[in-house]
């Protein structure tokens, strides 16, 4: 048996703690998160950039003294054994204590001084003043934290997992800080008019006709929460069918370029929304060039018949089928071989089989699918702006409530909540419809079956769809890319290379190669945030998603719904409320990369969530257990038994939360600044100024991009090894 | 090359007055006492829902006990969870890891004991070698038959050298041929290394075959612990007698005792036998088929009802007055014919008297 008395994960922390404590500066960084000046610039003993350990020797920000008392106790319980109580005690208390300190004096101080007047009532003026926390804070937080959470461990929670009740502790304080406190503070304007809260004003908003409106029953309009409600479940349901329609097809049928067919379903996920919305008009808008050929053969009126639902409806379905695709191909090639061969011998006919026994195992990927469509559909702010005419949908009129001259943020809240009253709803819905069926499909047993064949029936159909869809997006591109190369569309029909030239041009200079493009700035930018966001948003999302499937914790529903809820919130009010939240200390990331960054992890880290839910449900937990048996700790058994066999879904959460990262406009047009401008807003600002052609050209390198990135993830993350034979091996 | 060599390190486990129970109500092991000692094969049996497995899972640290105190080789291990114990389990359902090979799946272990790259790999092939295995390092589990993947499960445990190894219905999923074949492996491995093993099954057969020690759990309690042989020749009550082997449960009259003799009547057949303690007044008789001698002269009047030729021997459904016995028959030569009456005694040994429950 292992005797264990020293504790190498505390030790970590704690040394964590203490760096964070007396080496690295204590306040956040002018320069930016990632900015190294400081080290040049009078650190350690510039108040500016000085530790906490210095700051308080000099004698200032004397408040942060009593972090002392929190870091230095545990150190006297590290030959303790884990099951001493005194052991737990200890880290508890100063684990839970310092963190409580570190936040109460946070929100207690702020740049002027105490940031209540309750505070300066009780305690008078501080004649002192504080800015945001930075490298030092962060890192003696999070040593706090884990402090915490191995003191809990230590006194049994979760079997006494340290790793477990790490990873809850830390993903609930992220979540709290990133998710819970700006949509709080956001809510709380709901309520909110000039003078102080009220619950009628509340109640005219909420009820307003505008929302609610029957009248396009009648020829008006209808109003925005009915629209988006009918456009969600829509939506939901076109893109469910065709992502399963090109997974079957994909995986059983005889197809042979099946290859061409995955990639035409990753393009429209790797082009930013608007675009979609902009090829669709230049083909079907009033000089849209499928308009006036069928005006010049059948001499037809040109109508504005797109802009409202269908358009919308078309364009979201083009831009959110793939998710589906990404989220069933794991689905479908989940589902147990041996299953499907052992109702053939049942005598089911392909057709029966596919019906009572594949298509239901299928159930919690297709469910999770539509939610996914759902919500996206009802969260899309791109394509309603471009295409939506008279169509109110809640998120654009959540942005003008906000941008417009309006400026109503009471408005904008109780948009926002009817809003994540649906989604929370389709969510609801969505549990209660997969129900508690086991759909385990990964045994422990190897599984040597062959997927059959759809019946023929069924492939004839599905394949006639496929290729419909994939001439339908063929032709979309051809516009995009062909659009970019013209002078002036419409107008000029000559072919050029000017908006590139614009865009990206470089020079060679004595000094080095100048980067002389007026969209080389915003281009680095959204490398560089989308490369550093990815992978923490599968990290982020994996995580949840074992936790959520392998471990019970008492408050793991609530846990659960935390996690999603960050996706039911459309980015417009995400980056308003992130512009509230964190614009003043402690937490002071307005303006900075790290909000971007922010932003993007946790608005796309339900997509990781819930692929790996998907995919993890799917494996059988013997695996686990066996694992556990055999010596390995919890994470040895994450690293190296369920993550390999994640590999799809890690992928999907790769290449997705990147792609977000590159395409996002919502949340982003909020959160940009001078120094950090990411490339959708740069392109809707050319937009504004009516520079389609520019627009349209970087949005086409953007695509570019995006594809050689998926194809680096592709190769790097590879396919996953579960030793199941195909039908089809290569043929030679 | 110095040859890597599995050995035991075996120790004795004990459970006291542990109880699980699941969700609040459910109770799934009722304050069971266990003690198992070093070197020995025992088996937890009982119907399905009796507690068996979770009994096992309580040992390997996949559940925490409710309540009660888990010693493994005198250590309380209560309170570990599986990673920090020295188990090794082997799963009904195999549990090999499908993304990775024979060789990995077996090194698993291994790379998280502390040993180095070399012994890691040298230790894995022995277990190998030990289950005959030696030339399938780099096939995937899917690409071996269920008893071949059955033998990795069982090397991927061993090698570890665990201070209890332990077995969920192991066999469950392998042909009945193949089954003989595999327990017997199992315990020859096991006697040879000296493993403590905690083997849980529902078949009673495989219990008595491979077990030193047998323990019957009925609704998550003990119903009783023993040999082989003692749990077949005097079960302590109704259930043990019906589920180990069969028994005839046969509705008697204690007369008279003396001493630790009882004299029974049955039918107004008398017969003599040990009282376990036992006072005078109704009581049940376990018989096993085997030990009902027909045709003899003193014995229970029956009516032959059924006869089943079954090779070896003759099966035969006997009515009596309380009811219908079975009976089993060596002479296949002169079966005795259906509709046939005759009397039906008791063997000189065998019968006893049990609790009816």
């Amino acid at each position: 048996m292992k005797e264990i008395s020293i504790h190498p994960v505390l030790v970590f922390w704690l040394a964590i703690g203490w760096i964070g404590f007396i080496v690295l500066p204590w306040y956040g960084i002018e320069d930016g998160f990632f900015g190294l000046e400081w080290l040049l610039d009078g650190y350690p003993f510039e108040l500016d950039y000085a530790p906490a350990a210095f700051l308080i020797a000099a004698g200032e920000k004397l408040w942060l003294a009593p972090l002392i008392v929190a870091l230095v106790a545990p150190l006297l319980v590290l030959n303790r054994r884990k099951t001493e109580a005194t052991y737990s005690r200890v880290l508890i208390a100063s684990g839970g204590l310092g963190f409580a300190w570190l936040i109460a004096q946070g929100f207690g101080i702020g740049i002027r001084g105490y940031s209540t007047d309750w505070l300066v009532f009780l305690l008078g003026e501080l004649g002192d003043r504080q800015f945001g926390m930075g490298y030092g804070g962060l890192l003696v937080a999070s040593s706090f934290l884990f402090m915490l959470t191995q003191g809990i461990a230590a006194r049994g929670a979760v079997n006494g997992d340290v790793f477990v009740v790490g990873t809850i502790g830390g993903i609930v304080a992220i979540v709290t800080i990133f998710v819970f406190f700006p949509i709080t503070k956001m809510l709380s304007s709901a309520f909110s008019s000039d003078s102080g809260y009220s619950v009628l004003e509340f109640a005219s908003k909420m009820f307003d006709d505008r929302l609610w409106g029957l009248a396009c029953l009648s020829g008006g309009r209808c109003g925005a929460a009915l629209n988006s409600l009918f456009l969600a479940i829509l939506i939901g349901t076109l893109t469910t069918l065709l992502g399963l329609t090109f997974a079957l097809v994909v995986t059983r049928t005889g197809f042979r370029h099946k290859r061409l067919l995955r990639a035409l379903t990753v393009l429209p996920i790797i082009t930013p929304p608007f675009v979609i919305g902009l090829a669709l008009i230049l083909l079907f808008g009033l000089s849209g060039s499928i308009t006036v050929f069928l005006a010049d053969v059948f001499g037809t009126q040109p109508t504005r018949w797109l802009y409202g639902l269908p358009g919308i409806a078309i364009a979201q379905t083009l831009a959110y089928t793939p998710i589906a695709f990404l989220v069933l191909i794991g689905v479908v090639e989940g589902v147990s071989p041996s299953m499907e061969e052992a109702a053939q011998t049942l005598r089911a006919s392909r057709w029966h089989t596919f019906r009572t026994v594949s298509l239901p195992l299928m159930r919690p990927g297709l469910a999770n699918a539509f939610l996914l469509g759902f919500i996206e559909s009802m969260a899309d702010f791109g394509n309603p702006l471009v295409l939506g005419g008279n169509f109110d949908v809640l998120s654009t009129e959540i942005f003008f409530a906000i941008v417009g001259a309006q400026y109503d943020q009471g408005r904008a809240a109780v948009l926002a909540m009817i809003l994540l009253f649906f989604t929370l709803s389709a969510f609801y819905a969505q549990r209660k419809f997969v129900g508690r069926k086991s759909y385990t499909t990964i045994s422990g047993k190897g599984d040597a079956g062959i997927h059959p064949l759809i019946p023929a029936g069924l492939a004839i159909p599905v394949l006639v769809i496929a290729a419909i869809w994939a001439l339908f997006t063929a032709v979309v591109y051809g516009m995009i890319v062909y659009g970019s190369f013209v002078e002036l569309w419409g107008v000029n029909n000559t072919v050029t290379f000017k908006h590139y030239v614009t865009a990206f041009s470089v020079r060679l200079e004595d000094s080095g190669i100048r980067w002389s493009g007026a969209a080389w700035d915003s281009f680095w930018t959204t490398i560089k945030i989308a490369i550093i966001a990815a992978p923490l948003t599968a990290i982020v999302g994996l995580i949840t998603a074992y936790l959520l499937t392998r471990q019970s914790f008492p408050g793991k529903n609530s846990f659960e719904f935390g996690t999603m809820l960050s996706f039911a919130i459309p980015g417009t009010v995400i980056g308003v409320s992130y512009i509230l939240a964190f614009n003043v200390p402690p937490i002071e990331i307005t303006g900075t990369g790290v909000i971007l960054v922010v932003s993007f992890v946790f608005r796309n880290m339900p997509v990781g969530v819930r692929a790996g839910i998907a995919s993890m449900s799917q494996i059988d937990r013997s695996l686990d257990e066996s694992s556990l048996t055999l010596g390995a700790n919890s994470w040895q058994t994450f690293r190296r038994v369920i993550l390999p066999l994640l590999r799809p879904a890690i992928l999907a959460a790769l290449v997705f939360s990147f792609v977000r990262a590159m395409t996002a406009i919502s949340a982003v047009i909020f959160l940009v600044s001078a120094e950090y401008d990411m490339a959708t807003s740069y392109i809707i600002g050319r937009v504004e100024n009516n520079d389609y052609g520019l627009a349209i050209a970087y949005s086409t390198t953007l695509i570019v991009v995006m594809l050689t990135a998926v194809g680096i993830f592709q190769l790097l993350v590879g396919q996953v090894r579960i030793g199941r034979r195909t039908e089809f091996a290569p043929a030679g | 090359m110095a040859q890597a060599r599995i050995v035991g390190k075996a120790a004795p486990v004990s459970l006291r007055q542990v109880t699980k129970i699941f969700s609040g109500d459910v109770i799934a092991v009722d304050n069971v006492d266990l003690n198992i000692a070093t070197g020995k094969l025992v088996t937890l049996l009982g119907p399905s829902g009796c507690g068996k497995t979770t009994t096992l899972r309580i040992i390997a640290g996949l559940e925490m006990a409710t309540s009660g105190t888990i010693l493994i080789g005198n250590q309380d291990v209560t309170n570990l969870p599986a990673t920090d114990r020295d188990v090794a389990m082997v799963f009904q359902s195999y549990a090999l890891f499908p993304h990775m090979n024979v060789m990995e799946n077996v090194s698993y272990g291994l790379k998280f004991s502390g040993y180095q790259k070399d012994e890691v790999r040298e230790r894995a092939l022995a277990g190998l070698n030990l289950v005959g295995l030696r030339d399938f390092g780099s096939r995937l589990p899917s690409e071996l038959s269920g008893g071949q993947q059955q033998r990795v499960a069982v090397a991927r445990a061993l090698v570890l050298e665990p201070q209890v190894l332990l077995f969920d219905e192991p066999l469950s999923n392998l042909d009945a041929k193949l089954r003989r074949q595999v327990r017997e492996d199992i315990r020859s491995i096991q006697r040879e290394l000296g493993l403590t093993v905690v083997y849980v099954t529902h078949d009673q057969e495989e219990a008595l075959a491979v077990s030193d020690e047998i323990v019957v759990m009925r609704n998550a309690a003990v119903a009783q612990m023993g040999t082989p042989r003692e749990l077949y020749d005097s079960p302590i009550d109704s259930f043990v007698a019906d589920f180990i082997g069969e028994a005839n449960l046969i509705p008697c009259e204690i007369q008279r005792t003396r001493g630790n003799r009882a004299t029974i009547a049955v039918d107004g057949y008398e017969y003599e036998l040990p009282a376990r303690g036992m006072q005078p007044g109704d009581a049940t008789l376990a018989v096993r088929p085997s030990r009902l001698v027909l045709g003899q002269e003193a014995g229970i009047d029956g009516c032959i009802a059924k006869a089943t030729y079954v090779g070896v021997r003759m099966e035969y459904t006997v009515e009596t007055s309380f009811g219908s016995i079975f009976v089993v028959h060596d002479d296949v030569n002169t079966p005795l014919e259906v509709g046939h009456r005759l009397k039906v005694g008791f063997a000189s040994s065998g019968p006893v008297l049990v609790n009816r429950v």
